[in-house]
C-alpha cells in the first residue's frame, strides 16, 4: 500500500507550439488528498485530463494504481477506469438522463447486478452526497449548480473507486455550500479510504481538506505541505499564499478551535 | 471488478437465542449479487437479538456496507435487536456513514395501466398541439409587430447580420439546390416522354416540364431543401444559444432577441427564398431541356420556342408568389422552436427535428391551400 497511487515521470504536454508541461514529475500517495493549484492556463485541468487518459502526452510516463497507462488494451483500460471516478468542472451530467439514471450508468456498464439493486445503490449514493430523495427523478437542467456537482460526485462514486479526480469541485458555489462540499469530500474520503486528486482555486478548501498541495509553476510541479510552501521563495507561490486572499483563508483556519 | 479479490461469504447460526452473523472475505460490488441472496435468506428464527461479528471481514465498500445496513434494517423491522462489532476503524466509519444515510427507497413510478396511459397520451398530445398552435400564432404576431417597428425605427435593422444570413441561407444553398433541381427536370422529362409517347404527343413533354416546374416543383423543392438545411440550422443555432444562456445575456444587455436573432433570419430568408426559387426554376428547365434535346431530337432553340408557347408569365408568378410565404413559415418555425429550447442538449436535438417536421408540414399544407385558392380564381 506504500506504492504511490499516481506516479508521473517526465511528462511533456504540447498543444501545437505551446508547451503546457515540460518534464513534470508527480507522486500521489495512497489515501491522501492532494490539492493542485496554479495560475489560469497553467495546465491543471490538462494534467488531470492527461492522467485519466483524455489527452495524450507528448512524452513521459504515467502510472495509475500500479499500472502504466500507456499501451493498455481496451479491456485493461475499462478495468482501470472502473477503479477511479472523475468529477468534471460543471458536473458533466448526461442531460438526457435523470440524476438516478446518471448514477446507475456506470453500475450498469461495469457491475453485473440486478436492476433493482442498481436502483437501490444509486439511491444510496445520491443520499450519501446529501441530495434529497426527490432529486433522483429530476433532470440535470432542473438542478442548481451545487446540486449538479453533488450529483456528479454521486456518479463518480458509483463504483466505489479507489481514486477520485475532482476538477474545481467548489468553484461557483457559495461559501456555505463550498464548505459543506469540502466536508463531504473529507468524510467520504475518510470513510471510503479514497485517494483524492483535486484541482482547485479555493484557498479555503486547500487549507481545510488537503494533506499536500501541488503547485504548477514554470511547467513543472512542486508538491509540499501548506507550511513548507508558505516559506517557498518562488515569486508566484509567494504571491499566491501571501496575497490578501491567502492570508485571510489561513487566518480563519488558524483561529478556528481544533475539532 | 478486481479479479484477484477473495469473494465474500457469510455464515449465520443461532447461538443461545442470539442470531450470529459472521461476514467473511471481501464484501465488494462484484460479490454483491451472491451475498444479497445469502443475506436475504437470513431469518430471525425466533431470536430476539442478532449480532453481526465483523472481525473476519476483509475489504468492504459502500455496496457491502449497504447490504449490511439493509439486512439490519430488515431484522429490526421484524423486532430483532441488532448489534455490530469487530470492524476495523476505517470500515466502521464507512458502515456508520451508510447506516446514518439509511436505505432510501429507490424512486419508482406508480403502476399504470397501458390503456389509461394511451388515453392520457392522446389527451396530452391534443392539448400540446393546441398550445403549440397558439404559441406559434403569438410568435407570428410578435414578428409582424417587430417588422413594423423596424420600419418606424430603421436603426433597429441589423444590415451586417442580415447580409450574412442571406449569404448563408441563399448563396451557400445554391450548389445543392441547382443540382437537385436540374436532376428533377431531367426525371420529369424522361417520365413525361415515356407516357406521352403512347399518344404520339411527345412534344408536350416540354409543356409538362415547363408548367409543373414553374407552378409547383421549383418552389416546393426549394422550400423542402431550405426547410431541411436552413430551418434546422436556425433552431440549432438559437437553441444552443439558449442553452448557453446567450439569449438571456442579450436581454440583460437591453437587446431584444427578436431584433437581433429572429428578424434578420426571417428577413434574410424572405429575400433569399424567392431568388433561390427563380434559380431552381431555371436549373430544372435546363435539366428538362437537356433531356428533351437528347430524347426528342430537338434543337435547343426549338425547345425554347415550344417552352415559350407552353408557359405564360402567369405560371411563373403563381410559383414565385408562394416563395415569400413559405420563407416566412420556415424561418418563423425555425426561430420559434429554437427559442423554445430549455437547458439541455437533448432538447436542442428534439426541437430541431420538430422544427423541420413542422415547417415541412406547414409548407405542404399551404401549398395545398394555394392550389385550391388559385383554382378558385381560375388562374
Amino acid at each position: 500500500m506504500n506504492e504511490p497511487v499516481i506516479k508521473v515521470r517526465g511528462l511533456v504536454t504540447r498543444f501545437g507550439e505551446q508547451v503546457v508541461h515540460d518534464g513534470l514529475d508527480l507522486e500521489v500517495r495512497h489515501g491522501e488528498v492532494l490539492g493542485v493549484v496554479g495560475g489560469s492556463g497553467s495546465g491543471k485541468s490538462v494534467l488531470l485530463r492527461t492522467i485519466v487518459g483524455l489527452n495524450h502526452p507528448a512524452a513521459g510516463h504515467i502510472e495509475v494504481l500500479g499500472k502504466s497507462t500507456q499501451g493498455l488494451s481496451d479491456a485493461q483500460w475499462r478495468e482501470l477506469e472502473a477503479r477511479w471516478g472523475v468529477l468534471f468542472q460543471s458536473g458533466a451530467l448526461f442531460s438526457s438522463l435523470t440524476v438516478a439514471d446518471n448514477v446507475k450508468l456506470p453500475l450498469k456498464e461495469h457491475a453485473h447486478i440486478s436492476a433493482h439493486m442498481r436502483a437501490e445503490l444509486a439511491a444510496l449514493k445520491i443520499a450519501m452526497v446529501g441530495l434529497p430523495p426527490d432529486s433522483c427523478s429530476k433532470f440535470p437542467s432542473q438542478l442548481s449548480g451545487g446540486m449538479k456537482k453533488r450529483a456528479g460526485l454521486a456518479r463518480a462514486l458509483a463504483l466505489d473507486p479507489e481514486l477520485l479526480f475532482l476538477d474545481e469541485p467548489t468553484a461557483g458555489l457559495d461559501p456555505i455550500s463550498a464548505a459543506a462540499f469540502d466536508e463531504l469530500i473529507r468524510s467520504l474520503q475518510q470513510s471510503l479510504g479514497l485517494t483524492v486528486f483535486m484541482v482547485t482555486h479555493d484557498l479555503d478548501s486547500l487549507t481545510a481538506i488537503c494533506d499536500r498541495i501541488a503547485v504548477l509553476v514554470d511547467k513543472k510541479i512542486k508538491v509540499d505541505t501548506m507550511e513548507n510552501l508558505l516559506g517557498d521563495p518562488h515569486p508566484w507561490i509567494q504571491a499566491y499564499f501571501h496575497g490578501p486572499r491567502g492570508r485571510a483563508a489561513r487566518h480563519v483556519e488558524a483561529s478556528e478551535p481544533a475539532p | 471488478m478486481d479479479q484477484q479479490v477473495e469473494t465474500g461469504s457469510v455464515e449465520s447460526r443461532i447461538e443461545g437465542g442470539v442470531l450470529v452473523v459472521i461476514p467473511r472475505g471481501d464484501w465488494r460490488l462484484g460479490a454483491i449479487p451472491v451475498l444479497d441472496q445469502r443475506m436475504a435468506s437470513i431469518r430471525g428464527g425466533g431470536a430476539r437479538q442478532a449480532h453481526f461479528d465483523l472481525s473476519q471481514l476483509g475489504e468492504i465498500d459502500s455496496a457491502g456496507a449497504w447490504l449490511l445496513s439493509r439486512t439490519r434494517e430488515r431484522l429490526e423491522k421484524a423486532g430483532v435487536k441488532v448489534t455490530l462489532d469487530g470492524a476495523a476503524p476505517g470500515q466502521e466509519a464507512l458502515i456508520e456513514k451508510v447506516m446514518a444515510v439509511g436505505c432510501p427507497p429507490p424512486a419508482h413510478h406508480g403502476p399504470h395501466h397501458y390503456l389509461i396511459e394511451l388515453v392520457e397520451g392522446i389527451g396530452a398530445g391534443l392539448f400540446h398541439a393546441i398550445k403549440q398552435t397558439r404559441d406559434l400564432l403569438d410568435f407570428f404576431g410578435a414578428v409582424v409587430i417587430g417588422f413594423f417597428r423596424q420600419f418606424l425605427q430603421p436603426r433597429r435593422i441589423r444590415p451586417i447580420s442580415l447580409i450574412a444570413q442571406i449569404e448563408q441561407t441563399g448563396l451557400n444553398a445554391m450548389p445543392i439546390i441547382g443540382l437537385i433541381s436540374f436532376l428533377i427536370g431531367v426525371v420529369l422529362a424522361y417520365q413525361g416522354y415515356d407516357q406521352l409517347r403512347a399518344f404520339g404527343g411527345q412534344i408536350f413533354t416540354v409543356n409538362l416540364v415547363g408548367i409543373s416546374v414553374l407552378r409547383e416543383m421549383g418552389i416546393l423543392l426549394t422550400a423542402i431543401i431550405v426547410a431541411g438545411r436552413t430551418g434546422s440550422s436556425f433552431t440549432a443555432q438559437i437553441g444552443t444559444m439558449q442553452v448557453n444562456e446567450e439569449v438571456d445575456a442579450l436581454r440583460t444587455l437591453g437587446l431584444d432577441p427578436l431584433d437581433v436573432l429572429v428578424l434578420p433570419r426571417v428577413t434574410a430568408l424572405v429575400i433569399a427564398l424567392p431568388l433561390l426559387t427563380f434559380y431552381s426554376d431555371m436549373a430544372a428547365l435546363t435539366g428538362g431541356g437537356v433531356a428533351c434535346v437528347l430524347l426528342l431530337d430537338m434543337s435547343a432553340p426549338q425547345y425554347l420556342t415550344q417552352l415559350s408557347h407552353a408557359v405564360s408569365m402567369q405560371h411563373f408568378l403563381v410559383g414565385m408568389s408562394k416563395a415569400p410565404i413559405f420563407a416566412l413559415l420556415i424561418a418563423m418555425v425555425g426561430c420559434f422552436e429554437g427559442l423554445r429550447v430549455t437547458g439541455s442538449a437533448e432538447s436542442v436535438g428534439q426541437l430541431t427535428t420538430q422544427s423541420v417536421v413542422e415547417s415541412l408540414f406547414l409548407v405542404i399544407v399551404f401549398d395545398a391551400l394555394f392550389s385550391v385558392f388559385f383554382s378558385f380564381l381560375h388562374i
